[in-house]
């Protein structure tokens, strides 16, 4: 599934050095868990997103591994130290081998 | 052996409660079997880690689902009423800045929802919630 897939991020633009901000991220994707059936009764394949980083000027923030069981357009909430200003790099993975990337810069002020 | 109608009436009780028994080791198991893949089979203790989760949600396809362990390095979420229970795990990098996440997850029955914390000290804790679901969210 490599259309339709929109990557959304909630940054704040400015934090204080060594503050402790909360990023909120939110990808489309359909998260096909590979367990209903369609209307003839087959399987419909599994396809997901499996992994999602994020890292702050080459150094991780967190890496969430992600199974069936996470929702329709997974949503993650989650915190960062920012030291200095910079950028944020958002990377998920799909189950078909595309990769989203989204990033967003923060400054210090 | 006289058959009065309250000796089938409890043997149909029986019946009942032995076929319910006997479907709950079957998730167990696969919990506890992901839950020993990720520990190692060391003790994991209750406690030290914050799991938040509705009691009641109406909708299976997207219950949202807080947890935080101070001190942790790696958080695991298990379902164990999902055909498969791995939800998610959450890794921790030097930037992080709360051991905390929060995601919205498939549940496909009212079951108890756990999470497993791996701490920096190599010791693992717990912690569970029962989540009621109205409408399951695994399709079929």
């Amino acid at each position: 599934m490599a259309s339709g897939v929109k990557p959304r991020v909630k940054v704040p633009k400015t934090a204080a050095a060594g503050e402790v901000i909360t990023i909120k991220t939110l990808i489309s994707h359909k998260m096909e868990s590979g367990q209903r059936k369609d209307d003839d009764g087959n399987l419909i394949p599994r396809s997901i997103i499996n992994r999602f980083t994020v890292d702050f000027n080459g150094q991780n923030v967190i890496d969430v591994t992600i199974e069936p069981a996470v929702s329709t357009n997974p949503f993650f909430e989650f915190e960062a130290t920012v030291p200095e200003a910079g950028e944020f790099q958002f990377t998920w993975y799909d189950d078909d081998g595309s990769v989203y990337e989204t990033s967003k810069k923060i400054a210090i002020g | 052996m006289e058959l009065n109608r309250r000796k089938i009436l409890g043997l149909g009780a029986g019946t009942v409660a032995f076929v319910s028994l006997s479907g709950v080791p079957v998730f167990a198991s696969l919990t506890d079997d992901a839950i020993v893949a990720m520990t190692g089979g060391a003790d994991v203790t209750e406690g030290g880690i914050d799991l938040t989760a509705p009691e009641i949600a109406e909708n299976g396809n997207t219950v949202p689902i807080a947890v935080s362990a101070p001190g942790a390095v790696e958080i695991a979420l298990f379902a164990a009423g999902n055909p498969t229970p791995a939800v998610a795990t959450f890794k921790f990098g030097p930037l992080a800045g709360a051991r905390a996440g929060s995601t919205r997850i498939r549940l496909a029955k009212t079951q108890d929802v756990i999470a497993v914390a791996k701490m920096e000290d190599g010791t693992f804790r717990r912690a569970s919630a029962t989540v009621k679901v109205t409408i399951g969210g695994c399709g079929g």
